[in-house]
């Protein structure tokens, strides 16, 4: 019995979850401890399914006992594993912290009691999003874990919120259909949506059908992903969702779109075909959402601008289609879920501390708070790509498989790595000059809570309400300060992850340990190109 | 695989509405639409199936092509289910807009208005260095050997004033000048919505 044989619990543990948290939806006590004791299961779960994909590569779970090319398949290997550890870990974080703050407050209804049963929903579209090798399973994941953040992102029901659940409710649908035609026209052109299945079969089609199927689901996933000219809704709707839920959304969702994106690429559609659009696509994602991200003057809008421009990394990993590209791309995914949801988390503890997330109202917070400083300050620079962190490592990885690559586009890309990379870091500084260096007084707009001194706050007008709300609890800091180590400590092992990364590119990019892994053993697979021997 | 032309058309018109369905801006039309699309999908995946035939329940006289493809029609199921839930999601988040701001229409971004109609000019990179009070004022020649003074001619300022009254915004019902749009934001002021969170005040 492989342990990899567990893997559905994955998606089944966070499902009995949300079925008993609902069910608890009048003790919100009970329901905290279920909510995270599965959840941690879970993640313990998937820690061991990622030791056996490390050991031993890529396996395939059968569900229900129906043999691949008909049933539905769920696939653990070199890729998804460690994405699903990663999710887990910041997704427990994120929970931990979102029931810190309705616990802080001293309200036993906030975060509402709904927050558990959708949010555990979310976690288990998100695992089955990763595990899925059937292309139809893969949208089902996708549909679970949007519903799910559907009701997360318009939780409360306020007019902003509503507003922005709008804009993403219907993008959302829109790129879902898009996804589901392109399933509909796959099936009809081959007869399978197993993923596998699909690698052999896709591969007889004539070019013409091949290029559009593979367009229709770039698109569908671009949309998901955020990828430059479908990344609009982004920023328009993510800051108005409350902190914690925009914490996720930020490290998972896009990243899941990605990770679709990936097996596209590399299972479905091998070869260059559609390599130079991809690339400008990723040139363009990265400048214009940096740029993007250098106008705002909200903390929060001013990360989501960055985390669309992040995305641009991955894609240009992806499009060069070679070892080190691709082992740089899955590194820098696991990174950025790490870090991106830590700076939303910090900056959910910098409105509560000091009043606003924007920055005009903002000032003096490393002096009031040295640890929210610390904070903002590592996972901030780490985003930036300053050495030695795991974001510096990321980047180098990709700038030299561009370099390798050796085209004009690829130094293009290159450059314009740099370039965002350094515009992060002003974007990054402007926020740390504003919002920590400056005195309180000097800001535009300064927030009261600010300018209190401790002293008049005990005693002043505002005693009644600072006595009952603690303006930095210790379990909210706890969670934010467990990601930052965690961004850290991928940049103390980056050695066996990259090692990691680099087995897992060579794996996707041969594909055979993939298919075999899901159509037995003795499978031949066509066309296993050479490609991208690199390193 | 043959396909039929029924469905076909049919599955066109459903496209075709739909998508300038969600192009309006009214919330229940643009729910039409996406209720379209969703159908025009559901025909989609039908056709994928090919014609009718048997009833996929096995029986051993049956050759293997006369049965109905019964994989098109799981998908089409699941496809409803996801529709439905999103569909009456849908429904609930338009009510919610209409009993908060009474109008069946898509909202504008606030905070995305006022990021585009902020100036470009930032009071602590560009603001100007005030002009040396100095006894001797600072007096050039140009090449013209007409009088450059860092003052300008008294005429410009007027020019600049007139410049400024015109150019104005509209925000929260009062008119102000464009320059002091972003400058009005303070807590309280009738142009931003206060914050969801209500931060920690």
């Amino acid at each position: 019995m492989n342990i990899a044989s567990f893997a559905p619990l994955a998606v089944v543990l966070p499902i009995l979850g949300a079925a008993l948290t609902f069910l608890l939806i009048r003790h919100s006590r009970a329901q905290r401890a279920v909510s995270i004791s599965l959840l941690s299961l879970t993640l313990a779960l998937e820690c061991l399914l990622l030791a056996s994909a490390w050991n031993s590569g890529a396996a395939a779970v059968t569900i229900g006992g129906w043999l691949p090319p008909f049933g539905i398949v769920m696939v653990v290997d070199q890729f998804s594993s460690p994405m699903l550890v990663v999710s887990s870990a910041v997704s427990l974080a994120v929970l931990v912290y979102a029931t810190g703050q309705g616990m802080a407050d001293g309200d036993e209804d906030a975060p509402v009691s709904i927050f558990h049963p959708t949010y555990l929903i979310l976690v288990a579209g998100v695992s089955n999003a990763f595990l899925s090798g059937d292309l139809f399973n893969l949208y089902v994941g996708f549909e679970i874990l949007l519903t799910a953040s559907y009701v997360l992102m318009t939780l409360g029901g306020t007019g902003p919120r509503i507003r922005a659940g709008v804009t993403y409710v219907v993008v959302s649908v829109v790129s879902s259909v898009l996804f589901l035609i392109a399933i509909a026209m796959v099936y009809g052109a081959t007869g399978t949506v197993n993923m596998a299945d699909l690698a052999i079969k896709l591969g007889e089609l004539d070019q013409g059908t091949k290029t559009l199927l593979h367009v229709m689901l770039l698109v569908a996933f671009g949309i998901k992903a955020a990828v430059f000219p479908l990344s609009f809704w982004l920023p328009d709707s993510y800051p108005t969702a409350p902190a914690p839920v925009t914490a996720v959304f930020a490290g998972l969702l896009t990243k899941v779109g990605v990770y679709a994106m990936v097996r596209t690429e590399t299972l479905l559609f091998p070869g260059d075909t559609l390599n130079t659009p991809l690339m400008v696509v990723a040139l363009l994602t990265m400048v214009v959402g940096i740029l993007g991200a250098l106008a705002q003057s909200d903390i929060k809008r001013l990360l989501s601008f960055t985390l669309v421009s992040h995305i641009g990394y991955m894609v240009f990993g992806l499009a060069m289609s070679s070892v080190a590209g691709l082992a740089a791309a899955v590194f820098y995914v696991a990174h950025h879920i790490t870090i991106q949801t830590s700076l939303f988390l910090v900056t959910g503890l910098i409105e509560r501390r000091g009043g606003s997330s924007s920055v005009d109202r903002l000032g003096g917070l490393a002096k009031l708070s040295p640890m929210l400083a610390l904070l903002f300050f590592i996972p901030g620079m780490n985003l930036a790509g300053i050495p030695p962190f795991s974001g510096f490592l990321g980047k180098v990885g990709l700038m030299q498989a561009g370099i390798e690559l050796g085209t004009p586009l690829a130094y293009a890309l290159v450059t314009g790595g740099v370039v965002t990379s350094l515009l992060t870091l002003l974007a990054i500084a402007r926020v740390w000059n504003r919002a920590f260096w400056r005195r309180p007084t000097d800001a535009e707009h300064p927030d009261p809570v600010l300018l209190a001194t401790p002293a008049a706050r005990v005693s002043g007008p505002g005693a009644k309400v600072n006595n009952t709300v603690t303006l930095l609890p210790r379990t909210m800091v706890g969670p934010t300060a467990g990601l930052v180590v965690l961004g850290v400590a991928l940049t103390v092992f980056a050695g066996p992850l990259f090692g990691l990364s680099d087995r897992a590119a060579r794996d996707m990019l041969d594909r055979a340990p993939y298919i075999q892994a899901v159509l037995g053993d003795g499978t031949a697979v066509p066309g296993t190109t050479a490609m991208g021997g690199g390193r | 695989m043959s396909v039929n032309l029924t469905l076909l058309i049919v599955m066109g018109a459903l496209y075709a509405c739909g998508i300038y369905l969600i192009l309006e801006r009214s919330l229940t039309r643009v729910l039409l639409g996406l209720m379209l699309l969703a159908n025009a999908t559901n025909l989609l995946i039908l056709a994928t199936g090919g014609y009718a035939g048997l009833a996929p329940l096995f029986s051993k006289d049956t050759p293997a092509q006369d049965y109905n493809d019964p994989l098109p029609q799981a998908l089409i199921l699941t496809s409803i289910v996801i529709s439905f839930a999103v569909t009456a999601f849908m429904l609930g988040i338009i009510y919610r807009t209409w009993l908060l701001a009474r109008q069946d229409e898509i909202q504008d971004d606030v905070e995305d208005r006022r990021v585009a109609e902020t100036p470009s000019f930032d009071a602590e990179d560009d603001a100007e260095v005030p002009v040396e009070t100095s006894e001797f004022p600072l007096t050039m020649v140009g090449s013209d050997g007409r009088d450059v003074s860092d003052r300008g001619a008294p005429g410009a300022d007027a020019d600049q004033e007139a410049g400024r009254s015109v150019a104005t915004v509209v925000a929260g019902g009062r008119e102000m000048p464009a320059e002091h749009a972003a400058a009005e934001e303070m807590p309280g002021s009738l142009n931003i919505d206060p914050s969801p969170e209500g931060g920690g005040k």
